[in-house]
């Protein structure tokens, strides 16, 4: 059986689901690269998205129905799978947001007020 | 939710229905080429590139099993690959898993088809509504003599159950039936019908609505006037069909309801028909009559009846029997035997209520012999399990250093047993599934041949319950199969074989202990198995010895021809017409002579038991003496059967047209009375204290009236017209006889056709009855034995085929190991006749260990069959030496042939093969 790298995984699981998400919002149906790239570039290079995290992270969201996949052709004329969000995808996005910025204010204030 | 959905999706996954891993591969390469390209325009080197962006994002094989899992249900996906690489692990020895799968099958197929028989026959409740509270009114009277008999009990007779049906406390309805035959006439040929004659209640207790019409109602019941051909029935004026008799003669139309149909030359009205698969208790049927006991002549006697009855819910069988046993008194107390009788000198008879439950009743003594079918069968499943584990041992030795070699790249533990198990349980399932359809058509054969004497028969099938035990059996088997192996070599010495596999010469004898030891419960099995059949082929030979009481049964052709009062009403005139018949008869070419009785031995008709009071010996008034069998013959019927006359001679049709007074008596009987057989002749004996005496004028043989495997009965055999007894000046005649014809041409189309007109050229209106031979009877008398003996048979050759190849098995795997042994022993000079000695030695071994443990386990386990034995004890010596000496040969054999093998080893190339 494969060594599952489960920490780092379950780490960046929630995050992961959020960000992919929020990025194929933004741009519209992006491939994995794609995604990758557009994460790496806003992170100003600190997110370096390892393959075996990414793409079952994208299976995941599949299978859960917050993106679909469709074959389709890059600019550079090669086959892809493109990822679009789909209408449960953003309205988990808009909850999960929500809940997320909550989440940073409370460790805003723990951090900073208190500190 | 999103939860539920996803399960969905990986178990489609799992399955092997979601995207291929081609398809994710394909995305992969993409993301690499893209990262590397990247990588290239920003180093702006060539070099490297790839294997940078490899590096930086994982490979793609990690990643593949990293989506793997995502993708469907890791653990469940490794069982599937385990259960793949099992399949394609038995597709590449298809030698052994042919052979395991078809012993497994066979194994299983006889367990599935056994067991659907014991369900269906023996755990289903009976098709009637609320069945669990059916009960036989079941009686037994250790006084009555042979008016009870051992399976029946003591009958019930009209007058008890007006007394039960009014007076009981426990049920809910009670009422009393028997089944007979009647003519019906008018429809197309003249037809003899089975009946079943019913009191109110019966219907009722049965709780089966009928398919159209009504039930018979209280008001059918009532009696029309006395009918002239029984004691204590009435004139009734109503029916009610079957529904295959309302399809034959009717076409299934509803408007037969109200018709009349002729029914023994009386008219009766068509009120009800009962739906497909009625039964009254076991008792198919044509018709269905009411009793309408006639009240006014209803006596204590005439135990002819089965009682049935409801029980009120929740009342236990025992309050029952409590209700009925303080009835019996009442019972005695409101009825007699005709003015100045007693009532209370039955209670000699000691009548105790013995009421069972109703599918006992039904299931009789089958359930004994499906029991034993039953459990010899399961054994011959664990010989086969035996067989099968042991091809499991050889092919697990043989693959010990594949999985050493799996242990040593990383396998753990668990994961080599997970593929063991999971191998084997793939053969269980396959043979199981297998089995099905060998015990599909297995059933269909038994229910084609139909076995007389198995209730049921119709209902037996392969339901959910009959294919959930199947499945276990094939999961449990597999799964047991597996084990054995799976510990033996998956264990943590697994390392070991690494070093030592595909080197060693000798086998450590602890190798061999597991196969030794399944070979050792093989032949201990098989012998119990080969025991319980040699004692049924000696119980078929000793039942085959017994002299019936008639000759030649195959050249016996019997038919059952019935004279109602209301066709004929004189006696004489019945006499004649069936005198004329046995001429007419007599007449056809081929028939050497025609008589006939009221019925044939082992016909199982209701038997009529009566008392004898015997001239010279003093009787107590109201003592009722030993009952005895009453049979009323013809002339020549004796001389037709085959029965041997001891002493005297037989009827003559002169004596029965003058009314003489004479009668013949079984040789037991006329030991009994008179010391010996010619003593016998001209004795005198008569039916009650004032009566007329009737004069012995023959004697003869001991026939076994009810069966080869019951005694003789003790017999009066009465000519077939007589003076009654009772009644000065009237004369009874019987008036439905079973013709006896002797003929070398029997059974045959065209002479039964022949049979058929000489009856109908003397009477158009009387219809020809179960035409059969005698030989048909007789079987049917030992259907029970034979029934048992083809299926232990069956088994015992099942146990004795897989023992040997269990034998033949280990002994040539051993052979195949010891090569190398065997060359240096054949260096050192060891002679061939030795070694194959040697190997002989060890099978005999083998087999004489096995042989003890078997005797021991027979001898405790065939008490439990003692039931079905006839004139052998369980411990019958023959069989339990020949049964060894079988065993033995088979097992010389068996290691002879594998000893022969090593005794032709090349020594050089033996040890030239290391």
């Amino acid at each position: 059986m494969a060594n599952r790298e489960a920490t780092k995984t379950d780490i960046l699981q929630g995050t992961l689901d959020l960000m992919v998400l929020q990025t194929v919002a933004t741009l519209g149906p992006l491939h994995g690269y794609a995604i990758a790239a557009r994460l790496q570039q806003v992170s100003g290079g600190a997110l370096q998205l390892n393959m075996g995290t990414l793409y079952p992270g994208l299976m995941r969201l599949e299978q859960r129905g917050l993106v679909r996949a469709t074959w389709g052709i890059t600019d550079t004329n090669r086959k892809a799978r493109f990822y679009a969000i789909t209408a449960a995808g953003r309205k988990r996005l808009v909850t999960e947001k929500a809940e997320w910025e909550h989440m940073t204010s409370i460790m805003q204030t723990v951090l900073h007020d208190l500190g | 939710m999103a939860t539920l959905r996803e399960w969905m999706t990986r178990l489609w996954g799992t399955l092997g229905g979601s995207r291929r891993d081609r398809e994710l591969e394909q995305e992969l390469r993409l993301h690499l080429e893209l990262a590397a390209a990247d990588e290239r325009r920003r180093a702006n080197s060539v070099d490297g590139a790839a294997r940078a962006a490899t590096i930086r994002l994982g490979g793609v094989a990690h990643t593949m099993d990293a989506l793997r899992d995502q993708q469907g249900f890791p653990q469940l996906g490794a069982a599937l690959r385990d259960a793949r690489y099992g399949l394609r692990a038995l597709r590449r020895a298809p030698t052994f898993t042919a052979v395991a799968l078809l012993t497994l099958a066979i194994g299983i197929g006889a367990n599935t088809a056994v067991f659907s028989v014991v369900n269906s026959v023996l755990l289903n409740p009976l098709r009637y509504p609320k069945a669990e509270e059916l009960v036989a009114l079941r009686q037994i009277a250790p006084g009555a003599a042979g008016l009870a008999n051992f399976i029946d009990g003591l009958r019930l007779s009209p007058s008890m159950y007006f007394t039960y049906a009014e007076q009981n406390r426990t049920f809910q309805s009670l009422g009393v039936w028997v089944t007979g035959t009647a003519n019906v006439t008018g429809l197309a040929e003249p037809e003899q019908v089975r009946t079943v004659s019913i009191s109110d209640g019966v219907l009722q207790v049965l709780s089966v609505p009928p398919a159209a019409g009504r039930w018979l109602s209280q008001a059918d019941q009532v009696s029309r006037g006395p009918d002239p051909g029984s004691f204590f029935s009435g004139r009734s004026t109503t029916v009610i069909l079957s529904y295959g008799y309302w399809q034959r003669h009717f076409g299934g139309d509803k408007s037969a309801i109200g018709r009349n149909i002729t029914v023994d030359s009386r008219p009766r009205e068509i009120v009800g028909v009962m739906p497909q698969g009625f039964r009254v208790v076991n008792a198919e049927f044509d018709l269905i009559v009411p009793l309408a006991f006639d009240r006014g002549r209803t006596i204590l006697g005439g135990f002819q009846f089965q009682g049935i009855g409801r029980l009120k819910p929740g009342v236990p069988i025992a309050q029952a029997n409590a209700d009925l046993a303080r009835l019996v008194p009442i019972w005695m107390d409101s009825w007699t035997n005709g003015a100045g009788s007693n009532g209370r000198v039955l209670e000699t008879w000691r009548i105790t209520p013995d009421i069972r439950p109703l599918k006992q009743q039904v299931v009789g003594n089958v359930s004994d012999v499906l029991w034993v079918v039953m459990a010899t069968i399961a054994v011959v499943m664990l010989i086969a399990c035996a067989n099968v584990t042991n091809l499991l041992l050889v092919r697990a030795e043989s693959r010990q250093q594949e999985l050493a070699v799996r242990a040593a790249l990383g396998a753990g533990w668990g994961r080599i047993v997970r593929g063991l198990l999971v191998e084997s349980s793939m053969l269980g399932l396959m043979g199981g599934a297998l089995g099905v359809v060998l015990a599909d058509a297995g059933l269909r054969v038994l229910v084609a041949m139909s076995p007389a004497n198995l209730p049921r028969l119709s209902e037996i099938s392969l339901d959910t319950r009959a294919l959930g035990f199947t499945a276990v059996l094939s999961l449990l088997s597999g799964f047991l199969l597996g084990l054995i192996p799976a510990l033996k070599y998956a264990g943590p010495r697994i390392s070991l074989a690494l070093r030592s596999a595909g080197r060693t010469a000798s086998v450590s004898r602890e190798r061999h202990r597991a196969r030794n030891i399944l070979v050792i419960a093989q032949v201990a099995m098989a012998m119990v198995l080969l025991v319980c059949s040699g004692l049924m082929i000696r119980t078929f030979q000793a039942l085959r010895t017994v002299e019936p009481g008639f000759t030649h049964a195959e050249q016996l052709q019997t038919m059952r021809i019935s004279i109602p009062a209301s066709l004929v009403a004189e006696p004489e005139r019945v006499t004649r017409i069936q005198n004329e018949i046995s001429n007419t008869l007599e007449a056809i070419p081929g028939v050497t002579s025609v008589g006939f009785a009221s019925e044939m031995p082992m016909e199982g008709l209701a038997p009529n038991w009566n008392a004898i009071l015997v001239e010279g010996k003093a009787y107590a008034a109201g003592e009722i003496p030993p009952l005895r069998l009453f049979k009323y013959v013809s002339p020549e019927f004796f001389h037709t059967a085959g029965t041997r006359i001891v002493a005297g001679r037989e009827l003559t049709w002169t004596e029965v047209y003058g009314l003489r007074p004479v009668a013949m008596v079984s040789e037991n009987l006329a030991r009994e009375l008179w010391g010996t057989p010619s003593a016998a002749i001209g004795k005198r004996f008569r039916q009650s204290q004032i009566g007329p005496w009737w004069e012995v004028i023959g004697v003869l043989q001991d026939v076994r009236e009810n069966g080869i495997q019951e005694k003789a009965p003790l017999t009066v055999y009465w000519p077939t017209m007589m003076p009654n007894p009772f009644s000065p000046g009237e004369t009874d005649v019987w008036r439905t006889e079973t013709f006896a014809v002797r003929s070398d041409r029997t059974g045959t189309e065209p002479f039964i056709n022949q049979l058929r007109q000489a009856v109908w050229s003397v009477n158009s209106n009387l219809p020809v009855a179960e035409v059969r031979t005698m030989q048909e009877v007789y079987d049917q008398s030992l259907a029970r034995t034979s029934f048992t003996l083809v299926m232990l048979s069956i088994a015992g050759l099942m146990a004795l085929a897989l023992g040997i190849i269990g034998i033949y098995g280990v002994m040539s795997y051993g052979v195949s190991q010891r090569r190398r042994e065997i060359g240096i022993r054949l260096a050192l000079g060891a002679q061939q006749a030795m070694l194959k000695r040697m190997f002989v030695r060890h099978g005999l071994a083998l087999t004489g260990i096995g042989v003890a443990i078997g005797l021991a386990a027979a001898v405790g386990l065939t008490r439990l069959m003692s039931s079905l034995l006839f004139g052998i004890s369980p411990l019958d010596p023959l069989t339990y030496v020949a049964v060894p000496i079988v065993l033995g040969t088979a097992a010389v054999l068996a290691s002879y042939l594998p000893a022969c093998r090593a005794a032709k080893v090349d020594p050089v190339e033996a040890l030239r093969a290391e």
